[in-house]
């Protein structure tokens, strides 16, 4: 369509080509009031012509405001709309028309003021027929507005219309209008009243023109109209216009696959990324100390209501800086969630090492401590977390499909995460330790690493990247004291599916998981994917115990 | 593999209990079996010595929960392995004879259809095929035991085939029974979704409601527990329970022994499911409900811990444990129900740190005050750092 509309002039300059069509529009607009006039008029408001809103008589009614459109005048649109409003009156005992424009009364031509107010004012009082004519008037009045925001709001206007006199109007519009957001609207809103036309031909056409377009709400519009209904009848009874509906649907399909694709890969990565921050940690701490820590994803509550407790301070104490809360909130998730983490280490773990079945009850106890303490503190209810200003809003992609700030930006602190991981782990005197203990702990011992003061590090740098992944989290969607519960089952997956003590295994398997699971969820629904994805983990198991990525040697047999 | 050295009695004692055991299983079973029905069916509701159905249902539903404690134990305290699947096959077992009495409701429904109420909801015109043949009791009764015991056996032979032990088997347990929630949850998957089975009429034709019935069902619990413990013992007493024993305490020396451990540890897995599953089967008549909440990752883990509460590694201590873990949650639920996860929580993290043979060893322990104190303490103490480095997998 876009391309189309580019070929009718191509050699003009945009601007002139522009306000040529809006020229030719309002001609081809104003044909059925005043076909004569074919220049569009630059007067303003002629008086006599105003003059007729105060006739009796309806026609003579509904001819002045034929006049009034085809004048051009900005004051047109005042006009008329306080005639819609009930705010016309006449005064000087009906020789002048007056409207009410922000309570103050004026001439309608001129729009002077009228004060004192007249005693023998008298409302203009119209009927149902001038009331179409009238909405018809205002919205090709407004679509032909050179500001866009007028043409945005009468389209956003007109998709909620549903009388068929509208249609010619709305189909000049379109052929004029080259915003795509307007475009968009009005095609909905042709389509909607055209659909519900009794004649099957406008229909036909209607449907045939709804193949053009790329909204969401026409597609589903088409899609209604080809499936069977409950008792058998379809909702398009012409079998013609069915047929020109699901050859519609077919062409917007195909065209909107490769944006679908993109969401799809898009909310995949997105859902990884956020696995794999829950999982990272999780994944370090299994490999170092051969131990599942059922209270991780207590961890990430305790960030995202870390988060909260920041939000709250910004949001009293420095309301000017409130953007900026979720950085502050970074730290600070992450130091409370260590610090917890190692305390749980020191107070209760490291009396269970060797015991890996009870380590497991051990944490699952902590798990439920901390999601009641959570409960005592903050009350069961969800807690509200707000996205800051700069991370809401997003990309949107033609389909309706829109790529959201807070997701794109989620990816990348998921990606800084798992760098500065990384390089702890494999460019510093500690992270030497750490890969030192988790491949032989005996050996590292005998060597002078302090096994257990690099358990309580490693434990506290385990459960504060997932205190950052419950920053993350926060932005996202609720938070609640049964964050946690919801991924420590995905996590774990994350962990069985990337091997022991693997970073690249366990970003592998955290995007590729958040990607089948979304790729599956159009076909399946988000329960069965995820039920797909389980059985498909534990027939991986059986192929590959030890992960997609074994450690090779005797240490991955212990 | 785990830690704690048991005292595992070498030198086997005639008989399949001690004297003092069986008087301690007759006492309790006088006291379950006929004390309590004589007091609810015979004593008049106003007299202070009638137990009211309340407190039968509520022992009948705790002796289901000590056969899944056996169960768990028979699995995780004599094999070492530590499932936290039994939540599921307690739910399967109860959902195949939840069926049957779905059947029973006949047309007593709300809708008053030859299909259940949820099915009519639905708008489904006939049962699906897996629901052919459960009108029949002894249908229903079959796959009581077939549908947890198959489960577990397929489940269990690719498991096990494939080398999964320890903390990795758990967790896959854990997801399994999460998958099969998740799966139970849906409305189409015909098991009436969310709300599952309730508003149970008859069994057999009887109602199921009337005290008579109820206290069969009871009582049936009752000799189930009991032929669960005996046999429970039996085996653990034969040479098969000492090769279970010995998977628990070091499944690679039993492996260059020369023994197939697949085959003992897939025997084991799959009578505890089974066991499971008949438990669940008799709650379900009790309670009156089955619904997919039961499948819950978070119930499965709690079984574990009336185990180790009561006892891990003896067989009164899973009963002893799932009696008192769950007669506490029914106090605290009622008097202090916001303290009830903290108390649940303590449990898990004292009873594992402090008293890795729970109650049972307890009792030993005090009993042995004063005569040799470190002897008991030092073996749990000691060996944590000594085994470490051996802690994966």
């Amino acid at each position: 369509m876009q391309g189309s509309l580019c070929s009718i002039d191509r050699d003009a300059p945009p601007a002139r080509r522009q306000s040529r069509r809006v020229v030719a529009w309002l001609a081809a607009a104003l044909m059925p009031w005043l076909a004569a006039l074919a220049v569009p008029a630059q007067a303003a408001l002629d008086a006599a012509v105003v003059q007729g809103l105060a006739a009796d008589d309806s026609d003579a009614k509904v001819a002045a405001i034929g006049r009034i459109v085809a004048s051009g005048d900005p004051r047109a649109l005042v006009v008329l709309q306080a005639l819609g409003d009930d705010a016309a009156y006449t005064v000087e005992g009906g020789k002048r028309v007056a409207i009410e424009v922000g309570g103050a009364l004026q001439d309608a031509v001129t729009g002077a003021a009228i004060d004192p107010v007249p005693a023998d004012k008298d409302s203009i009082v119209i009927n149902n027929r001038i009331r179409g004519v009238l909405s018809g008037a205002l919205a090709a009045l407004k679509l032909g507005s050179t500001d866009r925001a007028v043409r945005l709001a009468a389209a956003r206007d007109l998709q909620g219309a549903d009388s068929e006199e509208l249609l010619p109007t709305i189909e000049r519009a379109l052929a004029a209008e080259t915003d795509a957001e307007i475009r968009s609207k009005l095609l909905v809103a042709q389509a909607t009243i055209a659909v519900g036309s009794q004649d099957p031909a406008v229909r036909l056409r209607a449907v045939q023109a709804m193949a053009q377009t790329d909204n969401p709400q026409v597609r589903q519009m088409l899609a209604s109209m080809t499936t069977k209904q409950k008792d058998g009848s379809y909702a398009e009874a012409d079998e013609r216009v069915r047929a020109a509906a699901v050859a519609a649907l077919g062409e917007i399909n195909g065209r909107l696959r490769k944006y679908e694709l993109l969401a799809g890969l898009f909310s995949g990565v997105s859902l990884g990324s956020v696995l794999l921050l829950a999982a990272l940690g999780l994944a370090i701490t299994y490999g170092l100390m051969g131990i599942i820590n059922m209270a991780h994803g207590e961890f990430l509550m305790i960030g995202a209501y870390t988060t909260f407790v920041v939000q709250n301070l910004f949001r009293s104490l420095a309301p000017g800086w409130f953007g900026g809360y979720v950085l502050a909130a970074i730290p600070a998730a992450f130091l409370v969630s260590a610090i917890v983490g190692m305390l749980l280490e020191r107070g209760v773990l490291r009396w269970l090492y060797g015991r890996p079945l009870e380590t497991l009850l051990t944490t699952w106890g902590v798990s439920l401590l901390l999601i009641q303490a959570c409960r005592s503190l903050f009350g069961p209810q969800n807690v509200e977390v707000e996205n800051p200003g700069w991370m809401s809003g997003g990309i949107e992609l033609a389909g309706g499909a829109v790529i959201p700030y807070n997701r794109i930006i989620i990816i990348g602190f998921a990606a800084i995460v798992v760098l500065l991981v990384w390089l702890l782990l494999t460019r510093t005197r500690m992270g030497l330790f750490v890969r030192g203990v988790t491949q032989n702990r005996s050996m590292a011992s005998c060597t002078g690493v302090a096994t257990h003061r690099i358990d309580m590090l490693t434990f506290g740098l385990g459960s504060g990247v997932a205190g950052l992944g419950g920053v993350a989290l926060s932005q996202l969607g609720n938070v609640g004291p049964d964050l946690g519960q919801g991924y420590i089952v995905d996590s774990f997956m994350v962990v069985v599916l990337g091997g022991v003590g693997q970073l690249a295994g366990t970003i592998i398997a955290a995007l590729g998981l958040g990607s089948v699971a979304k790729f599956l969820e159009p076909f399946s629904g988000a329960v069965l994917a995820k039920i797909f994805v389980l059985v498909a983990i534990i027939l991986f198991i059986q192929k590959r115990p030890q992960g997609l990525f074994a450690l090779k040697g005797r240490s991955a047999e212990a | 593999m785990s830690a704690i050295a048991f005292d595992t009695v070498v030198e086997a004692p005639r008989g399949l209990f001690s004297a003092r055991a069986w008087a301690a299983i007759i006492v309790a079973a006088i006291v379950l079996l006929v004390v309590v029905p004589v007091l609810h069916l015979a004593v008049p509701a106003d007299s202070p010595l009638h137990v009211s159905e309340f407190w039968v249902a509520l022992l009948g539903k705790f002796m289901c929960y000590a056969v899944l404690a056996l169960a768990m134990d028979m699995i995780w305290g004599y094999t070492g392995i530590l499932s936290l699947g039994q939540g599921l096959f307690f739910a399967l077992g109860g959902y195949a004879f939840g069926m049957y009495l779905m059947r029973q409701i006949g047309h007593d429904g709300v809708y008053q259809s030859d299909l259940p109420d949820f099915m009519v909801f639905l708008d489904w015109k006939a049962f699906p095929w897996y629901w052919k043949l459960t009108d029949h009791f002894a249908w229903a009764a079959l796959w009581v035991v077939a549908a947890p015991g198959l489960l577990a056996f397929v489940f269990g032979f690719f498991a096990f085939r494939s080398r999964i032990k320890g903390v990795y088997f758990s967790i896959i347990t854990q997801a399994l029974t999460y998958a099969a929630m998740l799966a139970f949850f849906r409305n189409d998957m015909g098991f009436g979704g969310n709300n599952g089975f309730t508003d149970f009429k008859r069994v057999l034709g009887i109602p199921i409601t009337a005290p008579g019935t109820r206290t069969v069902i009871y009582l049936l619990s009752g000799l189930y527990l009991l032929g669960a413990l005996v046999m429970c013992q039996a085996i653990v007493r034969s040479k098969l329970g000492r090769v279970l024993t010995a998977i628990r305490d070091s499944e690679s020396r039993l492996l260059f022994l020369g023994y197939r451990t697949l085959s003992f540890k897939l025997f084991v897995w799959t009578l505890a499911a089974v066991m499971s599953g008949i438990a669940g089967a008799l709650y379900v008549p009790q309670v009156g409900i089955i619904n997919p909440s039961e499948m819950s990752p978070a119930n499965s883990i709690e079984i574990a811990i009336w185990a180790a509460v009561g006892g891990r590694g003896t067989l009164f201590g899973p009963v002893l444990g799932a009696f008192v873990v769950n007669g506490a949650k029914s106090w605290f639920t009622v008097a202090f129900p916001q303290f009830w996860l903290y108390f649940l929580g303590l449990l898990f993290v004292l009873v594992t740190l402090l008293l890795p043979r729970g109650l049972i060893g307890l009792a030993a322990q005090l009993r042995r005050r004063g005569g040799h104190p470190a002897a008991d303490e030092a073996p749990i103490a000691a060996i944590a750092p000594a085994q470490a480095p051996a802690s994966k997998a």
